[in-house]
């Protein structure tokens, strides 16, 4: 029972979809949007466990004080810290009616002063990473790596004035190495044709993928009891 | 560091920099535009251009559903499209609805009502000409459900009032009733979910912006089903160019796309300065290596 049930629900809502989608008429119209209400009500839900399931790992770390114990111990005390600001409204001007974001309340000034700032470090950091690891790493070794390296060139240039200058007095019939526009068809036609190529594989693995859910082949997302 | 300098030539000593160099001259490339104010003026792409007139050409008073789908981290790529699109839709009179699909997305757009919406056009009201509903939890889900119910999914707005008494929530019934969806992402869920999920089953036009790192993913939907689309900074400077010069008093304010490229066009030269001396270092090595 605890494999059949949750095999026929899933065999059940993945053939109702698939049939909501090529006929979009009563009943299959509700139906699908019943669906999406549910997934919506589910995804609500997955808040509650993702949190858990972090406080669950953190907690443990620091009784057993863990290798950098000290971080989990400060994430446990920001999740807590930012939960209680904006569930208890702190400091938000018309208490309890008042919106948790308003100006004045510690959410806003926890979410201002030091979440986005972090956030804003840590992205940021990847100029210097970039920077270094294209110095270290972006070598014409091979000639697969020297497209990329030019491709690259290229792209990195087109924004600059160096970009422009480079290459804007070529005559009409080599406007097409000018590099604004060679990096337009860089991005446009050999970049297109490789997403394209990525994009219609991965279709195909999800179509794959489905269906074996759907038929009850593919069984590990019912964990240690769907095997077997 | 020292230790491996000693006899070796000087494309190898090059070619074992200090990294730490590499990062002060990068945090230099930086810093130094910023401060002097080096702004660069990019004229707009046709991928952009095309968005700008599919904005540009609607009737005064459309509909235009913004999603902010970022957060901080990427804010200084995402913010500066935001504000555009607002400035533009809204000096066309059209009615903006801002939706998040991330959790981090509602104070992006509050921000945006805060310092560009509520300065730069004090006439506008709100629930009248812009509307701030939100973030609901569902990535795709969302949108799929909002495809065929709009007003199951946001019953309110983001401070709690029912949309029902908001004028210009007349008429929105399903995201169809919406004439363009501009969706700003960085990741998943974002710009691609849209086109995916509300675009394409929907027939509603779809443009918007997203990360540098991101745009080359969107190319394949462009121009059959994404009217066009800003990638990255400097997608941002050239709609920002686009609407200097329809309406030429933004010539004089601030142009945070603009701005903020000056340091990246710089950060660019320094990364491929770096580059070329790295190849360089390396092809005298292979030499060396040849020769002896």
């Amino acid at each position: 029972m605890k494999r059949s049930i949750p095999l026929l629900i899933t065999f059940l809502v993945g053939v109702a979809l698939i049939v909501a989608m090529f006929i979009p008429h009563w009943p299959f119209d509700v139906l699908n949007q019943n669906f999406s209400v549910f997934y919506d009500i589910i995804a609500v839900f997955a808040f509650i466990l993702g949190g858990g399931n972090l406080l669950k790992v953190h907690i443990r770390k620091v009784q057993r004080k863990g290798g950098d114990w000290k971080y989990s111990l400060v994430t446990i005390i920001g999740f807590f810290l930012v939960l209680g600001a904006g569930l208890l409204k702190i400091g938000v001007p018309g208490g309890w009616s008042g919106d948790y974001q308003a100006t004045g309340s510690l959410f806003k000034y926890l979410y201002d002063s030091a979440f986005q700032p972090l956030q804003a470090t840590m992205f940021s950091l990847l100029a210097f990473f970039v920077a270094s690891a294209s110095y270290r790493a972006f070598r014409a070794k091979t000639r697969e790596a020297t497209i990329l390296l030019v491709a690259a060139f290229i792209i990195l240039l087109r924004p600059t004035p160096l970009g422009y200058y480079l290459t804007f007095w070529l005559p009409e019939p080599l406007q097409f190495l000018h590099v604004p526009n060679l990096s337009t068809w860089i991005l446009s036609v050999p970049n297109m044709a490789g997403q394209r190529a990525i994009m219609i594989g991965i279709a195909l693995g999800i179509v794959s993928t489905s269906l074996r859910l759907i038929l009850g082949i593919e069984r590990s997302y019912l964990g240690s009891e769907g095997k077997g | 560091m020292a230790e491996a300098n000693t006899g070796s030539t000087w494309f190898e000593r090059l070619g074992a920099l200090d990294r730490r160099v590499i990062f002060l001259l990068i945090a230099l490339a930086v810093i130094i535009p910023l401060v002097v104010h080096y702004t660069t003026t990019i004229p707009a792409s046709r991928i952009v251009l095309d968005l700008y007139e599919a904005v540009e050409n609607l009737p005064s008073g459309s509909k235009v559903l913004i999603s902010f789908d970022y957060g901080p981290s990427t804010a200084p790529e995402n913010q500066p499209m935001a504000t555009a699109f607002t400035r533009h839709c809204l000096e066309k009179g059209h009615k903006i609805y801002l939706i998040a699909l991330w959790a981090t997305g509602p104070r992006q757009s509050q921000q945006l009502i805060d310092e560009v919406i509520k300065v730069e056009f004090p006439d506008k009201v709100y629930g009248e000409d812009y509307i701030h509903l939100g973030y609901k939890a569902g990535n795709q889900g969302l949108i799929n459900a909002l495809l065929s119910d709009f007003n199951s999914m946001y019953t309110s707005d983001l401070a709690g009032e029912d949309i029902e008494g908001f004028p210009m929530m007349e008429g929105i019934g399903t995201l169809k009733d919406f004439d363009i969806i501009l969706a700003i992402g960085s990741g998943f869920p974002g710009t691609k979910e849209w086109v995916q999920f509300a675009g394409d089953p929907g027939d509603i036009p779809v443009g918007g912006g997203t990360t540098a790192v991101m745009a080359p993913l969107l190319y394949p939907y462009y121009p059959k089903q994404m009217l066009g689309f800003l990638g990255g900074l400097q997608g941002a400077a050239e709609y920002e160019a686009a609407l200097m010069n329809g309406y030429p008093k933004y010539r004089t304010m601030t142009r945070r796309a603009s701005t903020t490229m000056g340091p990246q066009v710089t950060a660019h030269l320094v990364i491929v300065g770096f580059i070329l001396i790295g190849n360089l270092t390396y092809l005298m090595e292979r030499r060396k290596k040849r020769k002896y």
